[in-house]
């Protein structure tokens, strides 16, 4: 009696070009998924395609559109990309950048009416280290007493929403607002310069590239960067090594937590222009899958926070168009996170085939 | 030098993709607040869009689009792609509407319940939903018998504190000892959310649930309950078959076709609607006969006396919640003091979240 056995091996050899392929593969096996998905929803797929990934770029307002939503997925991804590199699972991005939007939106306030070239910085420093103390309740927690920082930051975030719910409800809301929970507009000095005329596109981007830069340099020519990447290979190493593994995670969840908080005054600043309840469609959750898109590689998330947003774009146009649903949307970003996953599993892991024969393990 | 070249440069090409993209096509557009699916708010916008493409003329409508910087975005896409006529079907999107019709002179928007017309191509409108809550509150008043009415609200915003108000004064004038207790969700839709509000209203007495939230959530709970209740936007009776009484249904579609029509042959304007039982933009669904005859014959009377005018939904005297008189006796409260309402009448427990 012969059975088939199945093997799964590690790899011992994965070539690193092969490494930053697969999010090509993955995106290429979604746009695949997705063409199947349009087919038999009953829509021509190849047209459905082209309303979804190159109709929201085809004009100049759209790819500053795109820009315009890459550009907080991509700072954010940056400053996750220190939490994960180091094997310190922060998910509640989305909470820092909350925080970090209240803190800059009422540096905001208090400056409301008033004009000066120091509003904006104070803002987005404000911001920044709104977003860095909010990280480092989780940091803290877990160097000093051990807590699971999945848990503690996700929940952050809905303590979060609920003080912005708070504010923009009660003590900070517009007195000529109806009551609506929102403040009051920004005043001019508060908002993020536009780039062009007519177009959304601010000097946001500037902090996200600069971001990017800043990180390459950190992450690959210093010392620090050295011991994130360590600690995120083995920790055993890192201890051996006697890197000073607290002080770490409470600057990694710093530098995560002020990238989130500057995303958020970014997004209060730029095009919304005040706090309400729904400053960000989700961004800080988004940008995990553009993290790991992106290989954690400074470079990798520009590229993923653009193909990222262009899913949200794309769902837009589709349903402008073709009356898809939006919700194919989330589908879409489910399937680049699902198809990349599967293909680094299948690049570290080998899966072997033998013939077992039952038989002789009875004799 | 430099840079204002580039900024024309940037600015004609942008034109032009602008007029490129327009088409000959008369199309209407329609941003939604929640899913068409959500048998409330959203759903009766979605059956007004259907009136109009019944009418001949194209549409595209694009779903739960969040407050904040999509809206916007969704807004001028539709514009871009050569809509002549949007509609914006909730309050939040009253800032994104405006600004965007500032860049589009052509194009003519329509944004539900704002109260802002910053251009001349900005049309408001709205229905006097209150007037349907006035009849919900003479019903609920009539059967209550712990003389506690759970309601689950929105945003603390005029349109939902009259709504809550209406209910209240209805009621108190057929049962004196009504209480109204409110639960806010701070959501148009979320029906977990929802679900939770009227179970702690149950829990604290309510016997009858109503909203002013967009799903079938409450109804649905009130239903297993075994509690009275009154459907919202939509005839919600087909979810909640025993326990509801009747649902205030904002019928759209006439005015969609109207406006639509005119903005096809030229002759649209500038208004500011506010359309209600008389119009018809407000209407009830059929009473269920579990209330007693009786009380279907009131709740319908009343109903053709809040249409005709002879019953003001708002009238004197009214006070506040501290005693304070708001409307004198004899005298009925003006559109004015309807659209700025933001304080609770006597009788609502609690205060409005400030």
């Amino acid at each position: 009696m012969e059975d088939l056995l199945i093997k799964i091996e590690k790899r011992n050899d994965v070539p690193t070009t092969l490494y930053f392929f697969t999010p090509f593969i993955a995106i290429i096996l979604t746009i695949i998924g997705g063409g199947i998905i349009f087919y038999t929803l009953g829509f021509n797929p190849i047209e459905a395609l082209k309303f979804y990934f190159i109709t929201p770029i085809s004009n100049l307002y759209g790819f500053s559109e795109l820009l315009l939503k890459a550009t907080p997925l991509c700072l954010i991804a940056i400053g996750l990309s220190f939490c994960f590199k180091s094997n310190n699972w922060n998910i509640g991005a989305e909470g820092q950048l909350t925080f970090g939007a209240i803190v800059g939106g009422g540096v905001a306030l208090l400056f409301y009416n008033q004009e000066g070239f120091y509003i904006l910085p104070l803002i987005i420093i404000a911001g920044a280290i709104g977003g860095m103390i909010f990280a480092l309740i989780p940091a803290i927690l877990k160097t000093y007493f051990n807590t699971n920082e999945i848990l503690v930051s996700l929940m952050l975030v809905y303590v979060s929403k609920l003080i912005l719910d708070y504010l923009v409800v009660g003590p900070w809301s517009n007195p000529e607002g109806f009551n609506f929970p929102e403040t009051r507009q920004f005043s001019d000095s508060a908002r993020m310069p536009l780039l062009f005329e007519g177009l959304r596109i601010h000097a946001g981007i500037f902090i996200a590239l600069a971001a990017v830069f800043v990180s390459w340099f950190v992450l690959y020519k210093t010392y620090l960067g050295f011991q994130i990447k360590v600690s995120g290979l083995s920790l055993k190493t890192a201890k051996y090594a006697g890197f000073k593994g607290k002080t770490m995670i409470l600057i990694v969840f710093m530098i995560s937590g002020a990238c989130a908080g500057m995303a958020g005054v970014g997004e209060i600043t730029g095009p919304i222009g005040q706090l309400h309840r729904m400053i960000s469609p989700d961004y800080g959750f988004t940008a995990i899958i553009v993290a790991f898109l992106g290989r954690l590689n400074p470079f990798g998330i520009i590229f993923a926070s653009l193909v990222v947003s262009l899913t949200y774009l794309g769902a837009e146009t589709a349903q402008i168009f073709l009356q898809i649903p939006q919700y194919t949307g989330q589908v879409f970003q489910g399937m680049i996170l699902f198809f990349l996953l599967a293909s680094d599993y299948l690049l570290f892991f080998k899966i072997k085939f033998q013939n077992f024969n039952k038989n002789e393990l009875r004799h | 030098m430099y840079k204002n070249f580039l900024r024309y440069l940037i600015s004609a090409i942008f034109l032009i993709t602008f007029s490129i993209s327009a088409k000959a096509d008369f199309k209407v557009g329609f941003v939604y607040i929640g899913p068409t699916g959500d048998h409330g708010w959203t759903y009766q916008h979605d059956e007004g869009r259907k009136a109009v493409e019944a009418a001949g003329i194209k549409t595209t409508y694009v779903e739960s689009v969040k407050y904040g910087a999509d809206a916007e975005r969704v807004i001028r896409q539709l514009a871009q792609s050569g809509h002549d006529l949007i509609f914006t079907t909730s309050f939040g999107y009253m800032d994104a509407t405006n600004k965007v019709a500032k860049d589009f002179p052509n194009v003519k928007f329509e944004h539900a319940t704002g109260y802002k017309r910053e251009h001349s191509n900005v049309s408001t409108y709205s229905a006097r939903f209150y007037q349907g809550r006035t009849i919900l509150g003479h019903i609920a008043g009539k059967l209550t018998k712990t003389n506690t009415i759970g309601y689950i609200a929105s945003f603390p915003i005029p349109e939902v504190i009259r709504g809550i108000n209406a209910m209240t004064l209805a009621a108190q004038k057929v049962n004196p000892n009504i209480k109204t207790k409110i639960v806010w969700v701070f959501s148009w839709y979320d029906p977990g959310k929802e679900a939770e509000a009227a179970q702690a209203l149950i829990d604290q007495g309510a016997d009858i649930i109503m909203q002013h939230t967009d799903s079938t959530a409450p109804v649905q709970t009130a239903e297993k309950a075994g509690i009275w209740s009154f459907g919202q936007a939509s005839d919600m009776q087909r979810f909640a078959p025993k326990s509801i009484l009747t649902s205030i249904i904002d019928d759209w579609a006439p005015y969609y076709v109207e406006r639509a029509i005119a903005a096809r042959d030229g002759t649209w304007s500038q208004q500011d609607t506010w359309h209600g039982l008389k119009e018809g933009m407000v209407a009830m669904s059929p009473y269920n006969k579990g209330m007693g005859a009786d009380l279907v014959k009131e709740a319908e009377q009343l109903q053709k006396d809040l249409a005709s005018g002879k019953i003001h939904s708002f009238t004197g005297p009214i006070y506040d919640q501290k005693g304070n008189i708001l409307v004198a006796e004899g005298k009925v409260a003006d559109d004015g003091m309807l659209l700025g309402m933001n304080v609770y009448v006597k009788g609502v427990e609690g205060d409005i979240p400030k």
